[in-house]
This record gives C-alpha cells, structure tokens and sequence, in this order.
C-alpha cells in the first residue's frame, strides 16, 4: 500500500496574550514540524495568532455525547456559580 | 484507509454504528435519537460530530461539503491561469493571495467533511473518478484578464449570496467553516469589481474585455443557485433539516437584485434584454435560463470538464511520491507516522 | 527612512531575485502535492512578491520596470530563474536561495547600511522560508529511495548556479568569502542530516561573458518575461 495519507492533526490557535488557545480546526501533516508549520500557513496567514499547539487527533479522549447529561448537567443547577445570578442595585459600579 | 473509518466510530462502538439501529446505553431506540436530533435542529441547534444523526443527514452533508471543498481547489485553476501574466505587480499580489485563500478554504471544508466519517484520501478520490462532483461555474475557461474580474465579481457573489446562510447551518463544524471562510472571502469579490471597473473605465479595448467576459459569465452564474426549486431533488429535505436555509430560486432572485445596480455603476450591461425591474413583486424579472447547457456541463460537456480533472488527478498523481517520502521519513524518525491517524474524536 | 537613497544595482539586484523567485513559485499553484504546500508555496511567493515590489519601487516603478525591461536588463541570479522541475528541484532551489537571503539578510538588517530597515522585516519571512526548505530537504533526503534520488539530482543540476551569489554587488556592503564560508556550513549541514552529499563540480558557469547579475540569463528566463510581460505590454500606457 502506498502510505501516502498522512495522518491528522488538531489545531489550536492562541489568537493574542491573555487569552487561550482555541481549536481552529484540524490538517493533514506527516509529522509534529510540519503539523505546526501547516498549521501557521493554513491558520495564521491573516495573522490571527500568536501561538499554536497540534495535537494528532487520536491524541484526543473525548466524553461522548450520551454521557453528556451527567457529565454537564450537575453545573446546571449550580447558578450562584455565575455572576448574574446576584441582584446588584443600579449605579453600583466596578463589580 | 485507518483515516476514514475511526472518525466517527472509534472509541463508542455504539454511536459509529452507520444503520440507525444502535440504541444508547438504556436501549430507548432510534426513536429517541431521532426525537432529541429532531429537536435540536427545531431549537436552531448545531449538530456536532458525535451527536446521533440520521444516516441520510451525514449522507447529505459529506456529499455537499466535500463538493463544496471540490469547488474551491478545482476552483483554483480558472484563476491560477492568469498569476503568471497578470498585468501589475499589485494585481498579481492579490490573485496569488485569492488562489491560496481557495486551498486553504478547500483544506477547512475537507477537515469539516472528515468529522463526519470521511476521510480527504477518500474524497479526493472520489472526485478524481468522477464521482463527486464539483460547481460546473469551473468548467468555464478564463480567456481574457477580464475574466478575473467577472470570476470575482459574479462567480463569488453568487458564492457568496448561497454561503452567507449557511454560516447557520445545522452542522456545527460545517457553520464554522463557512464562518471562516466568509470571512475572508470578502475581498474576493470586491478585488473582482475594482478590476473591471479599472478595466471599464480604461481604453476602449480593455472596456469592451470587461464587458466580453461580463457578457460570458452572466448566464454560467445565474445557473450556480443550482436548478428551479420544482425541480431541486435536495433542496425541501436539506431545508427541513437546516443544511440549506433559502430556496435555489430565492436565492437567485436576490443576487440579480444586486447585481442590476452594481453592473450600472460599473459602466457594464448584463446580458439580458428581459432584465427590468418588476415593481409589483419587488424583485427584477429575467430571461429564461438555458438548463440544456447547465445539465450537459453538468454531464461533463462543458468546454473545461476534462482540462480541470485531468490537471487535478496529475498534480495528485505527481505528487504522490513527495506525500510518501514525508510519511517515511516520519515513521523512520518518530516512529509513529501515523500516529495522528485514527481520530477518536473531533470537535 | 528615505528609501531613495538605496544604492540602485544593489536594489535591483535583490528586487529582481525575489520578482523573478515570486513568479516561479506561482507557477506552482494548482500544481502542488499536497493542498497543504499549495498554501505554504503562496506565501513564500507573496513574501517574495512583497519584498520585490519594496525594493524595486525604491528605483522607480515598480510595473515599468517588472514589465518593460527587456531581458538583458534584468539583474537576478540565474538561480532564482530555473524552472520549477519537479518538487525536488524546486525544494533544491528554495534550499540554496533562502540560505544565502537569509545569510544576507540578517547582515544587512544588522548593519548601518541603507538596506538595514528592509531587511529587518524580510529577514523574519526568510528565516521561515529558510525553515521551509530545509524541512522538506530532509524529508526529501531522508525518505523514500525514489525521493531520496530525485533531491539528490536536483542539489547536483542547480549546483553550478550557487557561486554568482557570493560575487561582490556595488552598493552591499557584505562580506562576501564570510557569506559564501557560512553558506557553505549550512548546507553542508543540512545536506548531512538529510543523508545527502555535498555536490562535487563547479559552482558557476564556464562563461566569462558573467551570470545574472551582469544581465547575461538562461533560455527558460526569455519564455518566462515573454509570459509574465505579455499582456502588460499589449496595452500601452494602460492602467490596471
């Protein structure tokens, strides 16, 4: 057989500092330096990055989708974990 | 081929399963699958890749997406022709950096595609035997600089009036793309019309080469909003399913409503004598379109059908052995060559 | 910066390689291996197409003299003009020429010299174009036997094109020997890792007559302008 599909990559991108990176998409590459480098090309030609991982994609584990309620759905009913859940009174400000 | 299959069945034996009859882990059958599926799409919510889907929706979109991804790189070539001659150093500057937008939006729509199961090996495949198709627009050859423009103008604001919408299609990896590729899009067409409008308002012969390659491309972009919706075999199903968001024709009708105006302030007229404005319904009213010559380009009797496979299977061909040498030299040097191949998941 | 002040045959010299590089490389597109190089071949032809329109907008303009000077007049290494070839020959002279622009470069971004603003910027797209072919002579080298032969092939056919890079310019203050030494090391090196030899043979053309940068070309450079000229020249005074 010719082995002539390289294998695939997952790309994330840290689009400036301060913020994390972010699953821009995936490509083809034989190899780590040449995933980056494709991904820099592909990723970051409008230079919309400052920062890129490649990961294989069979590097990844993912939680699978009918695990999904009892992964996600206990943090649901946790609201006072998000901001607005709390009634400030207006013209209260820097909070 | 390792590519192809793991995408989406590696990992959860239950949901690779491609027949719709897996149930989940309580058994609640299809049904429920189809119910929650079903639901999520009414709610205006995206798909994702490892969500149930019904088997005649992945079908459905690996076929569009990858014909899509087709149509940008066999889309290259009608404008590649003219890098090499391009007549100023700014225009030539712009034209490589569209034709490379075109392979990099051809390389986001085949990783968007390879969620669903497929794999680019696959695909490419499939388009070099003939069994995938790509827009028949490229079948058109570029005879004149001119030609550039119209592609610009015409050809990606047709593109563009058919992708904007599916920005919101149902598949999430399907709509990211599409965002990102509209995005950058957006100088295409306008590098179209500020090149005939140079050439419009030029001396006389490059005005009448606008004019020429207006005149050609008028027709051939009207029929890229596919045929007329009583006649669309996909289009009610994609549009229940919110793969498709406009009909064929809505679509077409808002494009000439646009184009009239821009075409006027070009200095350049369609070719059109039924073109006029219909107050009554709102929208322009044109003449008939010759679907004979949509289905035989379709069929492969365009004037370019054979030239563009024909170049694409050679580049691929010729570059086979570049793609081998990389592989093995990664196998001899990580020892795992592969090692990204067998996805078990995908985001 | 006053961009004037460019000493002009120097401006010339480099502007010309990378126009007549940049033209070369888009050739490629369409054409590539793998859809991945078609993106990776663009930008280092965009880098190159950028540089030129710099360089050569510093001697005039940039269209009348891309477009109508005739071939003599035309100052890039005979290098920069072979045709593509195969991958390989294309990688080999990407190899051979991003090494010596990027040693140059980096020389001149260094000095005081009135290159010093323009090569600060190119010096960061040649080290990747650098990178670029270097990445891929070794995959080359180092591949299969078939690619393995191709690259080697390649490095031996554009080999005699390597010297007239280290021939003194009017208006570089570079030190050339120091240019060619280090040169030499590096693809000695690289050529090394991807199991190639350094090729054996001449590094220029038996010709006294001179090479590129006296305006004395190849065959393929005249069927190339004739392409990249054409339509420019068929509209007299047009605008575009």
């Amino acid at each position: 057989m010719t082995n002539t599909d390289w294998p695939l990559w997952e790309v994330f991108v840290r689009s400036r500092r301060g913020l994390s990176h972010t699953h821009a998409g995936s490509l083809h590459a034989p190899d780590a330096e040449l995933a980056l480098r494709n991904a820099r090309d592909l990723y970051t030609r409008r230079g919309e990055g400052v920062s890129i991982w490649v990961v294989p994609s069979s590097a990844i584990t993912a939680s699978s989708p009918d695990e999904k309620d009892p992964f996600f759905e206990p943090a649901a009913d946790k609201p006072y974990r998000h901001p607005t859940f709390y009634e400030i009174p207006d013209g209260v400000q820097h909070l | 081929m390792a590519t192809a299959a793991a995408h989406q069945t590696a990992g959860t034996p239950a949901y690779g399963a491609q027949d719709g009859t897996a149930g989940p882990a309580g058994d609640t059958g299809t049904d429920a699958y189809q119910r929650a599926f079903d639901a999520a799409v009414a709610a205006d919510e995206r798909i994702e890749p490892r969500d149930w889907m019904p088997d005649a929706y992945r079908a459905t979109l690996v076929r569009q997406i990858a014909q899509h991804a087709h149509s940008e790189i066999i889309g290259m070539q009608p404008e590649a022709n003219w890098i090499t001659r391009a007549p100023s150093l700014r225009r030539k500057a712009i034209l490589m950096a569209k034709v490379q937008d075109e392979a990099g939006h051809g390389l986001y729509l085949y990783s968007a595609a390879e969620t669903l199961g497929t794999s680019r090996e696959e695909l490419l495949d499939k388009l070099h035997s003939g069994r995938q198709k790509y827009s028949s627009i490229f079948n058109y050859p570029t005879l004149t600089w001119a030609d550039v423009g119209a592609i610009g103008w015409l050809v990606d604001g047709a593109a563009i009036t058919n992708q904007v919408p599916l920005c919101r299609c149902s598949y999430g990896p399907y709509a990211r793309a599409m965002v990102r590729v509209c995005k950058e899009e957006s100088f295409h067409q306008r590098q179209g019309y500020e090149l005939l409008l140079a050439l419009s308002r030029g001396t006389p012969e490059q005005h009448a080469m606008a004019q020429d390659a207006v005149n050609r491309w008028w027709w051939p972009s009207l029929m890229m909003f596919g045929p007329p919706d009583d006649e669309s075999a996909h289009s009610a199903q994609s549009m229940a399913w919110k793969i498709k968001r406009h009909s064929n024709d809505e679509l077409r009708r808002r494009f000439v409503d646009i184009c009239v105006p821009q075409a006027e302030s070009l200095g350049l007229t369609l070719p059109d004598p039924d073109l006029k404005w219909n107050e009554e319904r709102g929208h322009h009213d044109f003449g008939p379109i010759d679907w004979t010559e949509f289905r035989e380009v379709l069929k492969g009797n365009g004037p370019c059908n054979e030239q563009r496979i024909s170049q694409r299977r050679q580049a691929h061909d010729e570059g086979a052995w570049v793609r081998e040498a990389a592989a093995a030299h990664a196998a001899k040097h990580t020892g795992a060559g592969r090692s990204g191949g067998t996805g078990a998941t995908r985001s | 910066m006053t961009t004037t002040a460019l000493p002009t045959a120097a401006a010339l010299a480099l502007g010309d390689d990378a126009l007549v590089l940049s033209h070369r490389l888009g050739e490629w597109a369409g054409h590539a291996p793998v859809l991945e190089e078609e993106v990776a071949l663009a930008n280092i032809a965009l880098d190159l197409l950028g540089q030129a329109r710099v360089l050569l907008s510093t001697v005039g303009d940039e269209d009348e003299l891309a477009y109508l000077r005739e071939e003599r007049a035309f100052r890039n290494l005979q290098l920069v003009e072979q045709p593509n070839g195969d991958f390989a020959h294309t990688i080999a002279r990407q190899l051979y020429f991003s090494t010596y622009q990027h040693l140059l470069y980096a020389r001149l971004a260094g000095g005081d010299g009135p290159f010093a603003g323009l090569a600060a910027k190119a010096v960061k797209e040649v080290a990747y174009h650098r990178d670029h072919a270097e990445q891929w002579t070794l995959r080359l080298g180092d591949g299969t036997e078939l690619s393995h032969e191709r690259m080697r092939r390649a490095c031996d056919a554009l080999w005699r094109f390597t010297g007239e890079m280290f021939r003194p310019v009017e208006g570089l203050d570079v030190d050339s020997e120091a240019l060619e030494r280090d040169w030499l090391e590096s693809i000695g090196e690289v050529l090394r890792r991807a199991t190639l030899s350094v090729p054996e043979g001449p590094r220029s053309g038996a010709w006294t007559a001179g090479a590129g940068r006296e305006g004395l070309h190849t065959e393929p450079f005249g069927r190339m302008l004739a392409e990249m000229q054409h339509l420019h020249r068929s509209h007299p005074g047009a605008s575009w």
